[in-house]
């Protein structure tokens, strides 16, 4: 044989070869219309992030698929008779993905880094609490004053290994404004069902099975390769030629034609988040505005009159395609009993241009907006949409729409709440009202507090936030809810907001898998089974 | 002695105004020929026109959000069943009129085109000038920078400028910033076809007698060089500015595609295509087809007419 044959043989013998192995690994392809900058599990609360978060890292608490709360790596826990301590009972031997065992230090460890500076999820934990190690699988958490719902967040607040952090420098929270990304954002090391294998910020993260994972997998995958498609047309082409198995969101304009192929179709119900538009009302001067020397959002009429200048129905039935349900309060009616009591306040252009007029702009004024385009459905139309309403009750709006990383890093609270009018979505993450009468509504203006973490526009209503603080102790339902109604009313009344609608979940998904959806639009992949 | 000299004329009747003299030239005459050359130059002169009476063609301001109803959005275009006049073309997702936004997109359009052009040929030319003119150190750090610059596709060069601009500028942009950094951006990534292209026709003329002439009487450098020099060079640099015109349109087209442009509430045709390609699975063809078939012909009768102009001016081909 010359070499050359040589050559020729062992090719076609190596082709052979490969082509004969059968493939083994099961990979799933996930496309979302946003990508995963950080994976430090503190930087931002995003349903999405936290959602791509929690395949690598777990907390206390886990959610099923019914939202139930579920024992995770904490197995059980008591409450003391007096509600001012609870007893959590870590799960035993567990091991974060690089071997080092969780233990009570980890806790603890993560229950001081969440509420350190530049976290967003102060709200996970009491600020006041006080963590004590009984054990090396026991916690005490100290209270100062009762909170019955204390751990419902806690599926989303991750835990982190201790050692690890400290072995890299990444003891402090990376915030969502920060330029430089740390240890933590680049890397992961968590207990969850899934490891990291790669990131590459904004481009493409592939998950490797944790075979040593402490609960039986749900899932037949041995690997996830999730990368962002921003674009609407090629998510979908992506979907229909089989390029992904699951994408989130199907854009509403392509259901039908997704529902039409033959290997895909659309998962789709009814969401809990709901859309809505905040005012800044704290600044004594807008930060983008051409008003001076006062702040046209601390006036009633003006936030009545941008509420009333907003057709809500035809962004309805035109931007959403029908896919929305106009809402008269911050929370989804699942979510609230009395939801159906509340009546949205009608559209009524002479109306807002009126009560302009009555305030002092009979000629409109010039304000910034803030807006995702990446973040929620259509969320850069309704935008578009609120910007023309506006403009004909006279009120310039110079728009910026960004995606959501630039967006989140400038409004939220590590940006210094760096907006005047802005577009954003809440699903509570204790799926009760308290959540948003807390996060969203509360007053910002106790430093101590994690009071308002989100209430970009810091709306501020001292009755309400004493009803809050009743409804978080209130363990009798029916004088609960009346409580939680009042302070509704209050922000109604105060129209401290502009609640637009609730989505519609619609994720694409390959004929090849199977996936349970769960109402908080959390694309959970450890429960998916795929053939091929 | 005077009768003889006046009995021998040189040419027949040598025209007086530049219009005669343009009208007896070779490139007048080449452009009678090619009836192709004279398609492009009416189209160009149409999409110029429209550009230009935007304000006046449009039925609609699609730049001002109060002009805009959602209740006509999605319209299909005018002979479909379900098309309302006046959208001619259809309407997009925010009751947009795609005619009126074709018309003020071509207005960004070649606005940035021609800025972006002028303000490459400026830089080119005078680095280009410089080099040629000057030789040794300056010419080889101006060469050298240039030849890196060639290694990188010109798009890359126009989102990297564009990028750090927008970051370090910061913030809320309004539309006339925006439209100054794709010139910039634009400007920077076209200027090394005019430095080279001058700085090659300078090393040949500055070794021609009239140069050695003017550095005789004294005259100063830039004097010389953009008073004598640059007018003999400036034929090629004609050409490439025609053809960069088109690539300079191109190039805001694919930066607002990509959504580095201008924003959706003042779009360009680039920004138009973006916006309508979402909607090309659902059947809303029109939000891309009409502003995608306007920039496909604004770029090739631009492109015709740099490629006659090319031929034109070349003495070897004629």
């Amino acid at each position: 044989m010359t070499t050359r044959t040589k050559i020729l043989v062992a090719t076609a013998a190596a082709l052979l070869v490969g082509s004969a192995v059968p493939a083994l690994a099961v990979t799933l392809r996930y496309a979302n219309q946003g990508d995963l900058k950080s994976l430090d599990p503190y930087t931002v609360n995003e349903t999405t992030t936290n959602a791509h978060l929690g395949h690598v890292y777990e907390g206390l608490t886990r959610r099923g698929k019914d939202l139930a709360i579920q024992p995770s790596l904490a197995e059980r826990w008591e409450i003391s008779e007096d509600g001012l301590t609870w007893r959590f009972f870590l799960r035993k031997g567990v091991k974060f993905h690089n071997g080092n065992p969780f233990n009570a230090d980890d806790v603890i460890f993560s229950a001081n880094r969440v509420r350190a500076q530049g976290s967003n999820f102060q709200t996970r934990v009491p600020t006041n609490a006080e963590f004590v190690k009984v054990d090396d699988y026991t916690v005490d958490v100290k209270l100062k004053s009762p909170n019955p719902i204390l751990n419902s967040q806690w599926d989303t607040w991750y835990i982190m290994d201790k050692e690890w952090a400290e072995a890299n420098n990444a003891t402090a929270p990376t915030p969502a404004a920060a330029t430089t990304p740390s240890y933590s954002a680049l890397n992961a090391n968590g207990t969850g069902p899934f490891k990291i294998e790669s990131h590459q910020p904004g481009a493409k993260t592939v998950f490797k099975t944790n075979k040593e994972w402490w609960d039986k997998a749900e899932h037949n995958l041995d690997e996830i390769v999730f990368t962002p498609i921003g674009s609407d047309a090629t998510r979908v082409a992506a979907l229909l030629s089989g390029e992904v198995d699951v994408i989130e969101p199907v854009p509403l304009q392509d259901i039908q034609r997704v529902n039409g192929s033959a290997n895909a179709k659309v998962l789709s119900g009814p969401e809990l988040r709901t859309i809505f538009l905040g005012m800044d009302q704290t600044r004594d001067e807008l930060l983008f505005s051409n008003v001076k020397g006062k702040n046209p959002f601390k006036d009633k009429r003006v936030r009545e009159a941008f509420f009333k200048a907003i057709d809500i129905e035809t962004i309805k039935s035109r931007v959403m395609r029908g896919l929305s349900t106009p809402s008269a309060l911050m929370i989804a009616p699942e979510l609230f009993t009395y939801s159906k009591d509340f009546v949205r306040p009608k559209y009524d252009l002479e109306g807002a241009k009126k009560l302009l007029a009555e305030a002092g702009y009979p000629n409109g004024f010039e304000v910034g907006m803030d807006c995702p385009n990446d973040r929620y459905v259509n969320d850069e139309a309704i935008c578009q949409a609120v910007v023309s309403m506006l403009a004909r009750a006279g009120v310039k709006v110079n728009l910026m729409a960004q995606p959501k990383a630039q967006y989140f890093a400038k409004v939220l609270k590590s940006g210094n709440y760096n907006t005047s009018f802005y577009l954003l979505g809440w699903t509570p993450g204790t799926f009760d009202s308290h959540n948003v009468l807390h996060d969203i509504e509360g007053c910002r203006d106790n430093p101590q507090s994690s009071r308002g973490e989100s209430n970009l526009g810091n709306f501020c209503n001292k009755k309400h936030d004493e009803l809050t603080d009743k409804i978080l102790v209130e363990t009798d339902k029916a004088k609960r809810d009346q409580m939680i109604k009042e302070a509704f009313q209050i922000t109604v009344d105060e129209y401290g907001y502009i609640p637009l609608h609730q989505q519609a979940l619609a994720w694409g998904v390959s004929n090849k898998v199977k996936l349970s959806q769960r109402a908080d639009n959390s694309v959970l992949l450890y429960w998916a089974q795929k053939t091929e | 002695m005077t009768d003889m000299i006046q009995a021998t004329p040189s040419a027949p009747a040598e025209p007086s105004s530049w219009f005669g003299r343009f009208l007896d030239s070779d490139v007048w005459a080449s452009f009678k020929r090619s009836k192709l050359t004279m398609a492009a130059a009416f189209l160009t002169v149409l999409f110029l026109a429209a550009a230009v009476s935007a304000g006046f063609l449009a039925p609609q301001d699609p730049f001002d959000p109060a002009q805009l109803d959602l209740l006509n959005s999605r319209l299909p275009p005018l002979w479909d069943a379900e098309g309302q006049s006046p959208f001619v073309f259809g309407t997009d997702e925010q009751g947009r009129d795609i005619f009126s936004a074709i018309l003020y997109g071509l207005r960004i359009s070649l606005a940035v085109g021609f800025l972006g052009v002028a303000f490459s040929a400026t830089l080119g030319i005078t680095l280009g000038l410089l080099a040629g003119y000057f030789g040794g150190t300056v010419d080889a750090i101006i060469m050298r920078v240039a030849d890196v610059q060639l290694t990188f596709p010109a798009i890359l060069i126009a989102l990297l400028v564009d990028g750090v601009v927008k970051s370090v500028l910061g913030g809320q942009l309004d539309a006339a910033t925006t439209l100054a950094v794709l010139v910039f951006s634009i400007g920077l990534s076209f200027w090394v076809q005019y430095a080279r292209t001058v700085r090659g026709s300078v090393m040949v003329e500055k070794n021609k007698d009239y140069i050695a002439a003017a550095r005789l009487i004294g005259l100063p450098a830039p004097v010389i060089m953009f008073r004598h020099v640059l007018p003999n060079v400036l034929g090629p640099v004609l050409v490439i500015a025609t053809i960069n015109l088109a690539l300079a349109i191109i190039t805001e087209a694919t930066l607002s595609f990509l959504g580095t442009g201008m924003p959706e509430t003042m779009p360009s045709l680039g920004t138009l295509i973006r916006i309508g390609n979402n909607y090309l699975f659902s059947g809303e063809w029109w939000i891309v087809a009409f502003p995608g078939v306007a920039l496909a012909l604004l770029v090739l009768s631009i492109n015709l007419l740099g490629d006659w102009l090319r031929d034109a001016l070349n003495p070897r081909l004629r």
